[in-house]
């Protein structure tokens, strides 16, 4: 466990130690590139929704097509794609169900607004029915010192 | 009774049970594809079961999506753990001979499975018409927007997407669809 704890540590090590200077001028280092590579492919990933599972991302679904998707991803953004081209990939393939998150534009806006509306809907509600026991208890009270 | 609470109550309550109720009138796997009217996908594949008769190709052969202009492609994605495509195997082989001599050619497409499970499934299945092509990586799969298996494409001679079939088709239903696209020139050569 040690050994391999250590091993593992070492392997870190050897992969994030910088390259050559003579290296460094003539291109951007590889380490670096795909470690953002990765971190993007995560992102991306996380926002497309897995067409073979039940309300899971491409990221957290253990599937084989998930990880095929995956790597789909990682092939468009090493080619140079940007993220935006690669939403729009998936979305040409599959519809805007593919986005986890719809985009706020027409009837979705439905979905960014209730939530809020609720909220809005449920303070006053609230607000209104604490204000008249307050003012009922208030009218007891003075009932009371007045009797 | 307070009328006036219990109709704010009401027009409150009614919009979320009207959206409850027609969320279960809708079928959550069916999910509407955009690709019908758009280009087909292109693609180069290799045959690893040949299919039989005058419709074989040699495994090995690479099909070309683009090299069939002019003609009527039907593609069915399956595989050999997949149930459904037992029910649909015997209707795809037999359209695919019935529509041969009119121009119309079906491909099946090996989906996340082995060659060799593929063709020990053919096999077990008393063969399969139409050759069926290898999908690695399934990225021709993820280019046709697949959610599983099974499902098949029908592409018109100028290479757009007709129509798209999620499960088992019927020779009734593909018979129709071939013969409405071939009637509308679809596949004229």
């Amino acid at each position: 466990m040690i050994r391999s704890t250590l091993a593992a540590l070492l392997l870190a090590t050897a992969i994030q130690a910088p390259l050559p200077a003579q290296n460094e001028s003539a291109r951007p280092s590889p380490v670096q590139s795909d470690s953002a590579l990765e971190a993007m492919t995560t992102v991306l990933a996380s926002e497309l929704r897995c067409p073979v599972c039940q309300g899971n991302s491409i990221q957290d679904s253990p599937s084989e097509l998930a990880q095929q998707m995956r790597d789909v991803i990682r092939e468009q953004l090493r080619a140079g794609k940007t993220p935006d081209e690669v939403r729009a990939y998936f979305v040409d393939k599959y519809g805007e169900w593919i986005l986890l998150a719809p985009k706020a534009t027409g009837l979705n806006l439905i979905v960014y607004i209730v939530p809020f509306a609720a909220i809005a809907l449920g303070g006053i509600i609230v607000w209104r029915t604490v204000r008249k026991w307050t003012t009922a208890s208030t009218a007891g009270t003075d009932k009371v010192h007045s009797s | 009774m307070n009328w006036k609470r219990a109709t704010i109550a009401t027009g409150l309550l009614l919009p979320v049970i009207g959206l409850l109720a027609f969320g279960l009138t809708r079928d959550p796997k069916s999910i509407d594809s955009p690709l019908p009217g758009k280009p087909a996908p292109d693609f180069a594949l290799s045959v690893f079961a040949p299919g039989e008769g005058k419709l074989a190709l040699a495994v090995g052969d690479t099909v070309k999506l683009a090299s069939h202009n002019g003609g009527i492609v039907v593609l069915n994605f399956w595989a050999s753990w997949c149930l459904q495509c037992r029910d649909e195997h015997q209707d795809l082989s037999n359209t695919a001979r019935a529509y041969f001599d009119r121009g119309v050619r079906f491909y099946g497409l090996l989906y996340n499975d082995q060659e060799a499970f593929g063709l020990k499934w053919i096999q077990e299945m008393g063969g399969q018409a139409y050759p069926s092509l290898l999908d690695p990586r399934t990225r021709t799969a993820i280019d046709y927007g697949l959610y599983g298996v099974p499902e098949t494409f029908l592409v018109t001679g100028d290479g757009r997407v007709a129509y798209k079939h999620i499960g088992p088709i019927s020779e009734q239903l593909l018979s129709q669809k071939l013969d409405s696209l071939i009637r509308a020139g679809a596949g004229a050569p």
